[in-house]
């Protein structure tokens, strides 16, 4: 008892470290990390007093990164929502010191991509015509309300697991911490004593989020991608898009949150709270996802391919032989092959090996959305020749500086919040998880280790 | 779809229009219909325009259905349409409301094909519009409101025809005042919302043609009425159901049933 009792202690220390001093290290990255972001924020006031005149788009490539960025920010914010909710709901016990980093991935990177299509308009000050005059028969407008649901659980799915342990936060802090402080985290604890009847009424809520985030994640990937396939055009125009949207998101998702998994445990050395194994696992997630990717590729292109009306055949030759086959292959390889090559060979299935993997899933991905995105619209039409779209320092500024804002808000949320779910892991400690079959690559890391 | 073979709604804007003192646009209708020496057909085609009606209602407006037949046999590329277009409505440098592509037909020739709006009777582009900023008119066009367009764009994805163009910038100045713009005359243009081909529905209400047809040296292009069944070039004023039956005219991407308002007859300038 005792032994666990200070085991407890120490998890709560790790957990809590990051609401201590921060380092040098720390202050320099979100400096540098905010630089960015306000980067940013000053390339859109310039968009915003210019117009869209400022972007490299135009008549014929009338979208561009920012539809790229939508797509491709909200689908990793899935990672961290849909893992952790199957984790959950299946009751994988090793999710526990993960699950924490993955809902607060899910919960920024979803609120920072939400951005984007108001980004994207060229008069952002008539949003509200969308509630006045919204009409549901738009797939805009289904993208409005399924990302406002899915928003609205993901930050309810990361605040009830965080319920517990801001109560934590509430009864360690010091009379040091500043009132506000003391104050935040009172209101926010919700009186949380521990006592059966919460501890019961919170299972039930978590279990309830953790089964209603799937389809509510699945339905905003899907409406996404009705947004371009219920037009006609050639590569867009595809009955598959849903489901390649969905799975795309997971597989780019699930590579983010190992990339922030693996450099918050390094950052924060909580080496011994998210072991190997953790990464491991998450490695296999994202293979599994990364093969199905290929395959949903694969179809889409055979068929489409292989049929090969006027359309498809212009732009499969500016897609594949042309204006965007170095973009392409690149994507094919680099995106795809090579992590899924990095992850499969136990050889290279080391941490660095796992986050380069993770790092070029997530860049392929990214580079993927703007392929699906641009070279429809690109692409030689009837009576015209192929255009050219070259993003402008505007559209390059605010991609950068909302990617930056990932990190820099996760960074800023552990120095509140506990970096991992505490009570979770007392739970996981107390009993003892059913391993599941030590699958084959994990007894070579065990020799390893 | 508009019925041409009603009798009676033929009959009406007639007897309508004798009643009316008219009209500020009879006489530009009556300048068009004396320079084309087909007076009487082409009065009957575009001078009902109510232009004592400050606001038009919906009924009066759907006494005319507007469509356009494109006789590519006449038309030699030479643009003309594009620039009349472009003066009448300020566009500014690269907006083109009609653009004439040049194609090569199955025997090798070249032929050009003059593209507006097709005033679809099935518009993808309505459908996703996410505010209802566009719309169609009861006589058959497709207008944008500007006071109203978000700027989203997901109506030039929807448009088969890349018909749509967007305002990346401000208009170009324009010269003379010509009043608050509208979804039927929308110069100056608004940053930042989309912009199309409007049939000239400003013209048409009052007894005026279409700026292509008029800038059309070829007389390629005709503007045409499904109610009055006519159709005039600005020269020749025709039975509109005889020129699509006669020349088994056809639609732009048919198969793709968005039902344009837009005709053409196939060709490649051989009677330029």
């Amino acid at each position: 008892m005792r032994a666990e009792a200070q085991h407890m202690t120490a998890i709560e220390d790790a957990a809590l470290r990051p609401l201590g001093r921060a380092g040098w290290a720390f202050w320099l990255l979100a400096l540098g990390l905010g630089a960015l972001v306000a980067l940013g924020i000053v390339a859109y006031v310039y968009q915003l007093r210019n117009g869209l005149g400022v972007t490299g788009m135009s008549d014929r490539v009338f979208w561009g990164v920012y539809t790229a960025n939508f797509v491709a920010f909200i689908g990793i914010s899935y990672g961290g929502a849909v893992v952790s909710a199957i984790l959950r709901i299946t009751g994988a016990g090793w999710r526990a010191p993960i699950t924490r980093l993955a809902e607060a991935m899910a919960v920024f990177s979803l609120a920072i991509g939400a951005l984007f299509p108001i980004i994207h308009l060229g008069r952002p000050d008539r949003v509200w015509e969308m509630f006045v005059h919204g009409r549901l028969a738009s797939p805009l407008m289904w993208d409005m309300l399924a990302i406002a649901t899915y928003l609205a659980a993901t930050v309810i799915f990361l605040y009830l697991p965080l319920i517990p342990d801001i109560a934590v936060c509430r009864d360690r802090i010091g009379s040091s911490a500043g009132f506000l402080r003391r104050r935040l985290y009172s209101l926010l604890a919700l009186g949380w004593r521990g006592l059966p009847q919460q501890q019961r009424l919170l299972k039930w809520g978590t279990t309830i989020m953790a089964v209603l985030i799937i389809p509510i994640a699945i339905s905003v990937h899907s409406v996404l991608a009705f947004a371009f396939s219920v037009t006609s055009r050639a590569g867009w125009h595809s009955t598959i898009f849903g489901p390649y949207f969905v799975v795309a998101a997971l597989f780019s998702g699930v590579a983010t949150v190992i990339l922030v998994v693996v450099a918050f445990r390094k950052a924060y050395h909580l080496e011994d709270y998210i072991g190997e194994k953790q990464i491991h696992y998450l490695s296999y997630i994202m293979l599994a996802l990364g093969l199905l990717y290929l395959y949903f590729t694969f179809s889409e292109f055979l068929t489409e391919g292989y049929a090969l009306d006027e359309e498809t055949q212009v732009l499969y030759e500016t897609l594949l032989l042309k204006n965007f086959a170095p973009l392409f292959w690149f994507f094919i390889v680099g995106g795809l092959i090579v992590p899924l090559a990095l992850v499969a060979l136990p050889r290279t299935r080391t941490i660095p090996g796992i986050a380069l993997a993770a790092a070029l899933a997530v860049g392929g991905m990214w580079l993927k959305r703007f392929l699906i995105v641009v070279p429809p619209l690109a692409r030689p039409l009837a009576g015209s020749d192929a255009v050219s779209y070259n993003p402008s320092w505007t559209e390059a500024a605010i991609t950068i500086g909302a990617a930056a804002a990932i990190p820099l808000t996760i960074m800023l949320f552990v120095r509140f919040f506990p970096i991992l779910s505490i009570w979770e892991m007392e739970e996981v400690a107390e009993e003892p998880e059913i391993q599941p079959e030590t699958p084959r690559g994990l007894q070579a890391e065990g020799r390893l280790a | 779809m508009a019925e041409v073979s009603d009798k009676n709604d033929q009959a009406a804007p007639n007897q309508k229009l004798s009643r009316r003192r008219l009209l500020k646009g009879l006489g530009a209708a009556g300048l068009v219909a004396a320079a084309s020496g087909a007076l009487l057909p082409l009065k009957d085609l575009v001078a009902a325009g109510d232009a004592d009606a400050e606001a038009p209602n919906d009924s009066d407006i759907a006494k005319h259905q507007w469509v356009m037949v494109i006789d590519l046999r006449r038309c030699d590329g030479c643009e003309k349409c594009m620039k009349g277009c472009r003066r009448e409505h300020n566009l500014p440098e690269g907006q083109e409301w009609i653009k004439t592509l040049e194609l090569e037909d199955a025997s090798g020739q070249t032929y050009y094909m003059p593209v507006p709006c097709q005033h679809c009777e099935e518009p993808p582009c309505v459908n996703v519009c996410p505010v209802g900023a566009t719309y169609k008119v009861a006589d058959g066009a497709v207008l944008v409101d500007q006071d109203r367009c978000i700027g989203c764009r997901m109506c030039m994805a929807a448009c088969p025809y890349d018909a749509r163009t967007f305002n990346w910038d401000d208009p170009p100045p324009t010269d003379d005042v010509m009043g608050e713009p509208t979804p039927e005359f929308p110069v100056p243009q608004q940053k930042g919302t989309a912009g199309k081909c409007v049939l000239c529905v400003h013209n048409l209400r009052f007894g005026k043609l279409p700026a292509c047809v008029k800038a059309c040296t070829m007389r390629a292009i005709y503007i045409g009425d499904l109610k009055t069944d006519l159709a005039t070039n600005g020269k020749q004023t025709v039975k509109l159901s005889d020129l699509l039956k006669d020349n088994d005219a056809f639609h732009y991407k048919e198969e793709l049933n968005t039902h344009p308002r837009v005709y053409y007859i196939a060709g490649h300038g051989q009677d330029s």
